[in-house]
């Protein structure tokens, strides 16, 4: 694995009105680094990397996402957007669309692929997340865990370096965690750079090369899986770790 | 249509006729029906003391409503025949109607050649009804309608083909009244849809525009806002620009119709939740194609029945032309009342109109009803 910095926050600050929702975060990715983020609600996991495909604007600080770096600039947001795909907590995918043409849509627009080419790509893809037998159906058709298969396909399709995942698993029933969880795991083993918001830890053992953990909008603690969980270095961290691990 | 499943009690009778013909098994079959019926109006309309109340002050309402209504309209009615016949009779005077049927469909068109705005009419009619099949929403609907629109601009207006002209300020009836709410709502919509998008823009200038022009149209009465557009619009312009009567009417409604359907679309447009304007900003939509592919088909659908509110409204709203001395079916009707002879029957003229009117926003209704049925399919397992 090459060590070159995909991913760069310097000293990124943002408020909501008075609330000071991330403070002075400081960040490095490489390239197909798999990072696993952290920490209690609210402590700005998923305001920072909404930041990072610019769904959040940041208010200081930089964000440089594949050279790029984010600002007001329309044309810079739009090449960071082109690299990094986005699962969300709640799928969001497009209801009155087919989950075929959930996966076409943005490639056929934005990238202006043919038609047929990128539906026989997006039949792979959902091959690749074990249901192509779903391609014709509605999303409301479909179980959570389904369609939250059918939004990593989705992200998939446009071809990203990077992937962020926000809290991927967190609105699902307990019995489909697992199914999307595999389809993770199987991407994190095929080289893509992936930033992951979870509370599965388990998962996060197996697949991280890096854990990140947050606490009230300050990046507390960065480290290997197995110096995280094995010898965490802050007090916080511990706090946290003995919570979420007890049971 | 929705089908109602037949009551069983109707089934039940039914199954009786066709297993039993026998003259005996009738009256057992109804008896045996009544009894039920009996049954359930005890245990619906008759269960509490109030209940009871209730049905009998209705019954006895329908009573002394439906029978003479039933006698005025058509047993007592006159449907052929001269005024002093229509004076002679107790019931309603439908002679008029027939009398005066022109003049109320097309006004002052000239009398021989009311074939035309008939055409027109019949002609526009159709493509609407087909327009509202699905399976016709196809790129040639559109050159279609380029097709009908010139027949019917021909047709109206003549001066070609052998046609003699017509000048527009000699229309009036049916085809004033369809042409001017349905053209009115068609502009209209598109517009809204700025609106309601310009309303929600980030760009200051964009924003108060829209919130300006659409507060300012919802607070002035429809008939100000004619009046504005048909005396004082030409006022601004300069000398030698002479902007039809009807365009200025046509355009003042749908100003008028657009910045009410602008609010009806901005609801939907916040019914959509955030999570899909993120989906598709995080695909690198731009954002005419997150609001066109993602946004706005969603955001509509959900809108129907306020937006055909609206159509509906724009419709009934076109007799208010009246007041710049355009000729819609409504007027046509009122003028056809003017006739000393027939004067006493206005009554009749005006039933007539109004279930023409309803008859057109009826069908809309309907329509709409079918329509968010079938748009909204996918949101069913």
């Amino acid at each position: 694995m090459s060590a070159t910095p995909v991913i760069e926050l310097h000293k990124v600050e943002k408020w909501y009105g008075h609330y000071h929702a991330l403070r002075d975060v400081n960040l490095t990715i490489n390239r197909g680094e798999k990072v696993v983020v952290c920490g209690p609600s609210g402590s700005g996991k998923s305001t920072m990397i909404r930041c990072i495909n610019r769904l959040e604007a940041h208010q200081a600080g930089r964000i440089i996402v594949n050279g790029a770096e984010l600002t007001d600039d329309v044309k810079a947001v739009e090449a960071v957007r082109r690299q990094v795909g986005m699962v969300f907590q709640n799928f969001n995918l497009f209801p009155h669309l087919t989950i075929l043409q959930n996966l076409t849509l943005a490639p056929i627009w934005v990238k202006g692929a043919p038609k047929a080419e990128i539906e026989e790509v997006a039949m792979m893809h959902l091959r690749r997340v074990r249901i192509p037998e779903q391609a014709h159906k509605y999303p409301g058709q479909l179980s959570g865990g389904q369609q939250q298969r059918v939004a990593i396909a989705r992200a998939l399709c446009m071809r990203p370096d990077i992937l962020l995942f926000d809290e991927p698993t967190s609105a699902l029933d307990p019995e489909m965690v697992k199914e999307v969880l595999d389809v993770m795991s199987e991407l994190a083993d095929e080289g893509i750079t992936m930033i992951c918001v979870t509370h599965e830890m388990g998962f996060a053992r197996q697949v991280a090369d890096t854990m990140v953990f947050m606490a009230e909008g300050s990046v507390i603690e960065v480290g290997p899986p197995s110096q995280f969980f094995e010898n965490p270095q802050s007090e916080r961290t511990r706090q946290f770790l003995g919570q979420i691990l007890q049971h | 249509m929705s089908k109602q499943p037949p009551s069983p009690q109707l089934f039940a009778s039914a199954a009786a006729f066709e297993e039993e013909p026998s003259q005996a098994a009738i009256p057992a079959a109804f008896g045996r029906n009544s009894w039920k019926s009996l049954g359930w109006a005890k245990k619906n309309l008759f269960n509490t003391r109030l209940n009871t109340v209730l049905t009998l002050a209705c019954l006895y309402f329908l009573w002394r409503t439906i029978p003479p209504m039933v006698e005025w309209a058509l047993v007592n009615a006159t449907w052929l025949g001269t005024p002093d016949e229509c004076r002679a009779a107790t019931g309603a005077c439908w002679a008029i109607i027939v009398e005066k049927h022109r003049l109320i469909f097309f006004g002052t068109y000239p009398y021989e050649q009311q074939w035309r705005p008939f055409a027109a009419c019949l002609l526009f009619v159709a493509m609407l009804a087909a327009s509202g099949y699905r399976p016709f929403w196809r790129p040639w609907l559109a050159a279609a309608w380029v097709a009908t629109l010139t027949a019917m601009g021909v047709l109206m207006w003549g001066g070609v083909f052998g046609l003699t002209l017509v000048e527009n300020d000699k229309w009036g009836g049916l085809p004033i009244t369809l042409m001017l709410s349905v053209f009115s709502i068609v502009l209209a919509f598109p517009l809204a849809i700025l609106l309601a998008l310009g309303r929600q823009s980030d760009l200051p200038a964009v924003k108060a525009l829209c919130v300006g022009f659409i507060e300012l149209m919802r607070g002035v009465p429809l008939v100000s806002v004619l009046f504005m557009a048909s005396v004082m619009f030409p006022l601004f312009m300069p000398d030698g620009v002479v902007v039809d009567k009807l365009l200025r009417a046509l355009a003042g409604l749908t100003l008028f119709t657009a910045a009410y359907l602008a609010e009806a679309v901005r609801g939907g447009l916040q019914a959509v939740p955030k999570g899909q304007y993120e989906a598709a900003d995080a695909l690198c939509l731009t954002y005419w194609q997150k609001m066109g592919l993602i946004i706005l088909p969603q955001a509509l659908r959900m809108v129907i029945p306020p937006i055909v509110n609206q159509f509906i409204s724009c419709f009934k709203d076109t007799s208010l032309v009246t007041i710049v001395g355009l000729y819609d079916l409504l007027t046509a009707a009122t003028v056809a009342t003017t006739d000393p002879e027939w004067r006493p029957f206005f009554g009749e003229v005006y039933v007539f109109a109004g279930l023409l009117f309803w008859g057109f926003c009826y069908s809309m209704s309907r329509y709409s009803q079918w329509l968010e049925v079938a748009l909204n399919r996918h949101n069913r397992r």
